[in-house]
């Protein structure tokens, strides 16, 4: 089957979820030779004289790699800089929860790898559908940031000769991941929570923790700044200024259970799509295959555990579902089914992250997962139970290599399965089950990043971002700490030099009537005083998020999604019972907003799901996929970034499309046999 | 299982607080100790009260958000049988019919905004006073010009694995936050691009420190053993060997 | 209210004072005047077990104690004041900065706002170090009424006159049973202080270098406060139960 063969048409019921708006003509990246480009667009870019720049406020939301990096950075230039984080501190942003490393074109290991050779790889592994433009700057970067990073004090692996290491990630051919033990991201957040807290000090950054944005403010057409509720005492309060910049992080969460940190949330990227942000490519989304299963009702977040995993461990169910609760140890060998080494003879456990998933969820689909059974609503309303997990088994390989060699290559995984299991990976095969990991949609930005309205910037996971429909290992670090040390800070200029815009104040009418938006709909969700909890509800979402537009889509599956989240929108809306006052700390308001969000986000992600008739990445549509079951693309009808446009509530979606050009890559359809 | 809580409630910053008991049923063992509070929270609502608040982000003990004291001990580390955060801490740890105590950090420095959620920005303070590296964005030299000994290089990552969550100060029965700054004392201070600074930032940060209100250390080594991330007491005494050689240079004079 | 003076502090002072006045250099003042004490204490403790020689040398041990150390580099009785001067600032120096580390700590605990664990659990800390501050109230209490007792011989114990050989006062006083019981508690709250306070001092000299030197130090300490607990309590056993001096 080649690329080019023809989508499967659109029902007539599944085009009436949206409407046809113009295309994107262009994302505004500079003419010329790609290598050329970045250093075209710096040196066009308008220019803001440094003793103007203190007169010129950023409001920047967000403090992990994308939003804190690009504070610090602001800070330096010499910009008054406001940023805000729901938490306590700047230094707890989800960023810090990445392990694996961050990759950059040094070539170090001198084994070929180069700027073209990152930029080919993160477009292949987003399987052609990021934008060529920014990620050939975003590879032309790369290498900056480990110096910026070192100069910074993070702590790097070092080999004995005090120079630094890499290793190889994500099934890359060239050693170019550079990592601090399992904890990088930890570190890289650190240094650039550092580099802000020395602006803090200096008095141009001006930090604003546990404050949540709800609302974005937009005068006479540009960004102008932002409303937060102050998650202590209540306050919702106007912030202005001259540009704003959205580093919010990802949406996964949108899922219930995911290895997101529970607070994360897409409220204000939600805001902003709401007031005229394009919202792109919502449906691609990231499933990790090796993550520790759910274990029971009360689950409140999925745990990852490096997929490194599989190079060692096999997968496998019972053959009999009757089997499925017995000790794993007295299942014969014949009574097993290692199934991904039954129907991928070629690569096996080995897999790309989308096949181990779905055919993992097939698994367990078909009764044969093991572990806890866990109530979950059906496809018809019932509620069942279903073991969600399949073993990964390290018997083999502790036989033939020893306890001693298995505990050096995995030790600190297999130590924190048994804190969080209970249970000896040493001696019975751990569980696992697919999760919801990280989100390559997000916000529409154009070459400077900046969103569809004015003066509106989005940095980080929060924009649909370099990745494509899929992002490779190791690169959110790299795309985080790219867009907030060297591509923002660069960028932003060029709007800010018309600045500072027109005076505004608290009684501008757009400025007081965002405050009142924001005041009203907390008011409203005070006063439902329905009868369920918003977990529950959100747990409800997640489940139907999870069924139809989780690792396999299909059309009539999303059309049901679609309608099961407009009734559970009434639901909450009628329904839902938020305990306290607003002018208090209320984590049970603070969710209560972002599920509302979460919710309408919800459904253009199906909305999105349902118009991408073909696979494409982390987004599985079952009527495309090759005889043998692998995703695939029609490059003739979907090559592009779909933005939509915010329909107005209980309008259709506007979608506009901003055709992907590849000058610099040739299209093609991956393979794995 | 069926755990019985004794949880501090407080209203505000200002109001008395106290312990208020609660019965869970149904509490499985392979819950964290979070998600127990989560089931706690469940069944407060549906009886119209007012849950229980409690900070919490990553829940997988990684961002330092999450920390109540449980039992007498930051993190439930006596429960656990290994070093810990609270959400890292799981059910089996407790028997059943248990009787669980849960409270919040309490030190000077750190404000009860709520039950069981205090306000850690002195450590932030602290971290503004010094505890950086002063590299402006894009004046970096390449990476590789300046080689960091390994064994140190480690050290400095041993230090720099602190999350900030501030059991070291809730477990010190002086109120001193010494273990979070030697950390990132120790941290620098091991690197080659931490030495320009090294003796300016050692004074800042110590004098930070005791400006928050932290207590002074006696060297006891309740914060290192409940340390989840287990920076060791030994970095205290790089702390006080920096401090002391600092005394005799003029940085920051 | 600590944080505005706290406010001033920053404002007024260069970041070297600030570093001068902070709480590790209180410590180290504690540490070096500590060491120096317990210094002192091992000295005053071999000279005691002079009584085991005989009446003589111990007297004449104290007679060279008064007049005759560094003679003639200084005149006749000058070292024991400047030796007296040294240990008593020393002994101010630590009580005003376990005084200032005494409060910051109640600062940091909370104790102004009431701030009290319902339950605590600190297996760390060992009972020496838990009443190192009370039990270093209780011996500076001891430690006045044991100069009272024998430096200026305002408070004495059983029969000796005025003018009575150093040896002779000695084994009067602790023939009574109750003189010797405030020794030994004296001498417990010294040895614990010494058993937390010798290990404390080292490492904020800066000794702790890792585990094995905690383990290290901690052992000395309990040497230290073992030896000290013995050597002082021998002569005054001895002379309670006649073994050997009388």
């Amino acid at each position: 089957m080649a690329a080019s063969d023809k989508a499967v048409p659109a029902g007539e019921q599944a085009s009436s979820y949206w409407k046809a708006g113009v295309d994107i003509a262009d994302a505004k990246a500079p003419a010329g030779p790609i290598e050329k480009k970045w250093q075209t667009r710096q040196f066009e870019a308008k220019l803001v004289n440094p003793a103007n720049r203190r007169k010129l406020t950023v409001l920047i939301v967000g403090t992990g790699l994308a939003g804190g990096a690009a504070a610090a950075t602001l800070g330096e230039a010499g910009y008054n800089v406001h940023t805000f984080c729901y938490q306590d501190s700047p230094r707890r942003a989800h960023s810090i929860a990445a392990q694996g490393g961050i990759n950059a074109a040094k070539n170090y290991r001198n084994d070929n790898d180069s700027v073209y050779r990152l930029f080919y790889d993160t477009v292949k592994g987003g399987d052609y559908r990021a934008r060529e433009t920014n990620v050939y700057r975003l590879a032309e970067v790369s290498a900056k940031i480990i110096d910026q990073c070192v100069a910074q004090g993070v702590p790097f692996a070092r080999e004995y000769g005090g120079l630094l290491d890499n290793r190889s990630f994500g099934g890359v051919q060239v050693q170019r991941t550079f990592y601090a033990r399992g904890q990088t991201g930890q570190q890289l957040l650190i240094g650039a929570y550092q580099a802000l807290e020395r602006q803090v000090e200096a008095g141009t950054v001006h930090m604003h923790t546990r404050h949540e944005m709800v609302e974005l403010i937009i005068v006479d057409g540009r960004a102008r700044g932002i409303v937060t509720r102050n998650m202590v005492t209540g306050a919702v309060e106007p912030w202005l200024g001259d540009a704003v910049v959205l580093a919010t992080g990802g949406y996964g969460n949108v899922f219930f259970l995911s290895t997101n940190a529970v607070g994360c949330n897409n409220t204000a990227a939600w805001r902003a799509h709401r007031k005229g942000a394009y919202f792109g490519n919502p449906c691609y989304t990231q499933i990790h295959p090796t993550c520790i299963p759910v274990h029971g009702e009360t689950q409140s977040k999925l745990t990852l555990m490096s997929e490194s995993l599989r190079n060692d461990g096999r997968i496998w169910v019972p053959k009999k579902a009757e089997d499925c609760a017995k000790d794993p140890r007295q299942i014969p060998e014949e009574d097993r089914d290692y199934y991904l080494e039954r129907i991928y003879p070629a690569f096996g456990n080995l897999v790309p992250r989308d096949i181990a998933s779905r055919q993992a969820k097939n698994m367990c689909d078909e009764g044969r997962g093991v572990g806890p059974a866990v109530a979950e609503k059906g496809p018809d309303g019932q509620i069942r139970h279903v073991r969600r997990g399949v073993y990964l088994d390290f018997a083999e390989v502790i036989g033939r290599l020893g306890k001693a060699t298995v505990a050096s290559r995995y030790g600190n995984l297999f130590d924190m399965y048994a804190q969080i299991t209970g249970e000896n990976p040493y001696e019975t095969p751990m569980r696992i089950y697919p999760a919801v990991h990280y989100t390559m949609g997000g916000l529409w930005v154009d070459y400077d990043l900046m969103s569809s309205i004015p003066g509106l910037y989005v940095t980080g996971e929060a924009n649909f971002s370099d990745h494509g429909a899929n992002r490779l290992g190791a690169s959110a670090l790299m795309q985080g700490l790219s867009d907030g040390y060297f591509v923002l800070p660069n960028t932003v200029n060029d709007y800010l030099a018309a600045g500072p815009f027109s005076k505004i104040g608290p009684d501008t009418p757009a400025v007081a009537e965002a405050v009142d938006a924001a005041k009203g709909r907390i008011a409203k969700l005070l006063t439902i005083q329905g009868q369920r909890s918003v977990d529950s509800i959100h747990k409800e979402l997640g489940q139907i998020m999870w069924e139809y537009c989780g690792m396999e889509r299909t059309e009539q599956g999303l059309i049901t999604a679609i309608g099961k989240i407009r009734a559970l929108r009434e639901e909450f809306w009628s329904n839902v019972k938020v305990t306290g006052k607003n002018d208090d700390f209320n984590q049970a308001l603070e969710r209560a907003g972002r599920l509302a969000d979460f919710i309408d986000l919800g459904e253009l992600m199906c909305v999105d799901a349902l118009h991408r008739r073909e696979s494409c990445g982390g987004h599985f549509r079952a009527e495309s996929q090759t005889e043998d079951g692998e995703a695939l693309r029609h490059d003739d009808e979907f090559c592009y970034v779909a933005a939509w446009e915010f329909g107005g509530d209980g309008g259709q979606p506007i979608l506009h499309k901003e055709p992907l050009r590849y000058e610099s890559i040739e299209l093609k359809q991956r393979s794995y046999k | 299982m069926k755990i019985t809580l004794r949880i501090w409630r407080q209203a505000d910053r200002e109001a008395v607080g106290g312990l208020q008991t609660y019965q869970l049923d149904n509490v499985s063992e392979d819950m964290s100790f979070l998600e127990l509070l989560d089931m706690l929270n469940e069944q407060l609502t549906a009886q119209d009260l007012e849950p229980v608040a409690f900070d919490n982000d990553c829940r997988e003990g990684i961002c330092g958000m999450c920390g109540v004291v449980v039992n007498g001990a930051p993190h439930g580390r006596y429960d656990s049988s290994v070093p810990t955060t609270t959400c890292q801490l799981h059910m089996r740890s407790f028997q059943d019919g248990a009787v669980i105590d849960v409270e919040p950090w309490k030190a000077g420095p750190f404000p009860i905004i709520k039950d069981l959620v205090v306000d850690r920005s002195a450590f932030d303070h602290i971290i503004q006073a010094g505890g950086y590296i002063s590299v402006n964005t894009g004046a970096a030299p390449e990476a590789h010009s300046t080689p960091a000994p390994k064994r140190q290089a480690d050290r400095a990552f041993d230090n720099a694995t602190c999350v900030g969550c501030g059991a070291c100060v809730a477990a010190c029965p002086n109120g001193s936050a010494m273990l979070f700054t030697a950390a990132k004392v120790t941290h620098l201070a091991m690197l080659p691009q931490g030495q320009p600074e090294r003796m300016r930032r050692i004074k800042a940060m110590v004098a930070a420190h005791d400006e928050a209100g932290f207590g002074g250390c006696t060297n006891i080594g309740e914060c290192a053993s409940v340390c989840p991330k287990q920076i060791p007491l030994a970095s205290i005494g790089q702390l006080n060997r920096d401090l002391i050689a600092s005394l005799f240079k003029g940085d920051g004079k | 209210m600590p944080g505005s003076v706290a406010l001033v502090a920053t404002t007024t002072l260069s970041m070297h004072a600030r570093a001068l006045h902070s709480l590790v250099v209180k410590k180290v003042v504690m540490a070096i005047t500590g060491l120096l004490l317990i210094g002192f204490l091992l000295m005053h403790m071999f000279g005691n077990l002079k009584v085991f020689i005989g009446p003589e040398a111990y007297n004449h041990y104290a007679e060279w104690l008064k007049q005759d150390i560094l003679y003639p580099i200084l005149p006749h009785g000058w070292f024991i004041w400047i030796f007296r001067a040294v240990i008593a600032v020393s002994l101010v120096l630590h009580i005003y900065c376990a005084t200032k580390l005494w409060q910051a700590s109640l600062r940091g605990r909370g104790a102004h706002d009431n701030k009290k664990y319902t339950k605590v659990r600190r297996p760390q800390q060992t009972i020496a170090a838990k009443v190192m501050r009370w039990g270093g109230l209780t011996l500076l209490l001891l430690l006045i009424f044991h100069i009272l007792m024998f430096t200026t011989q305002t408070i004495t114990f059983g029969n000796f006159k005025a003018g009575a050989t150093p040896y002779d006062m000695f084994t009067a006083s602790f023939e009574h049973w109750y003189v010797w019981a405030i020794y030994v508690l004296f001498m417990a709250a010294v040895s614990l202080h010494v058993r937390h306070g010798f290990y404390s001092a080292f490492t904020t000299l800066g000794a702790n270098v890792g585990p094995q030197a905690r383990v290290f130090l901690n052992g000395l300490a309990y040497f230290a406060a073992a030896l000290i607990f013995v050597g002082f309590m021998l002569p005054p056993t001895a002379v309670l139960f006649g073994l050997g001096v009388s």
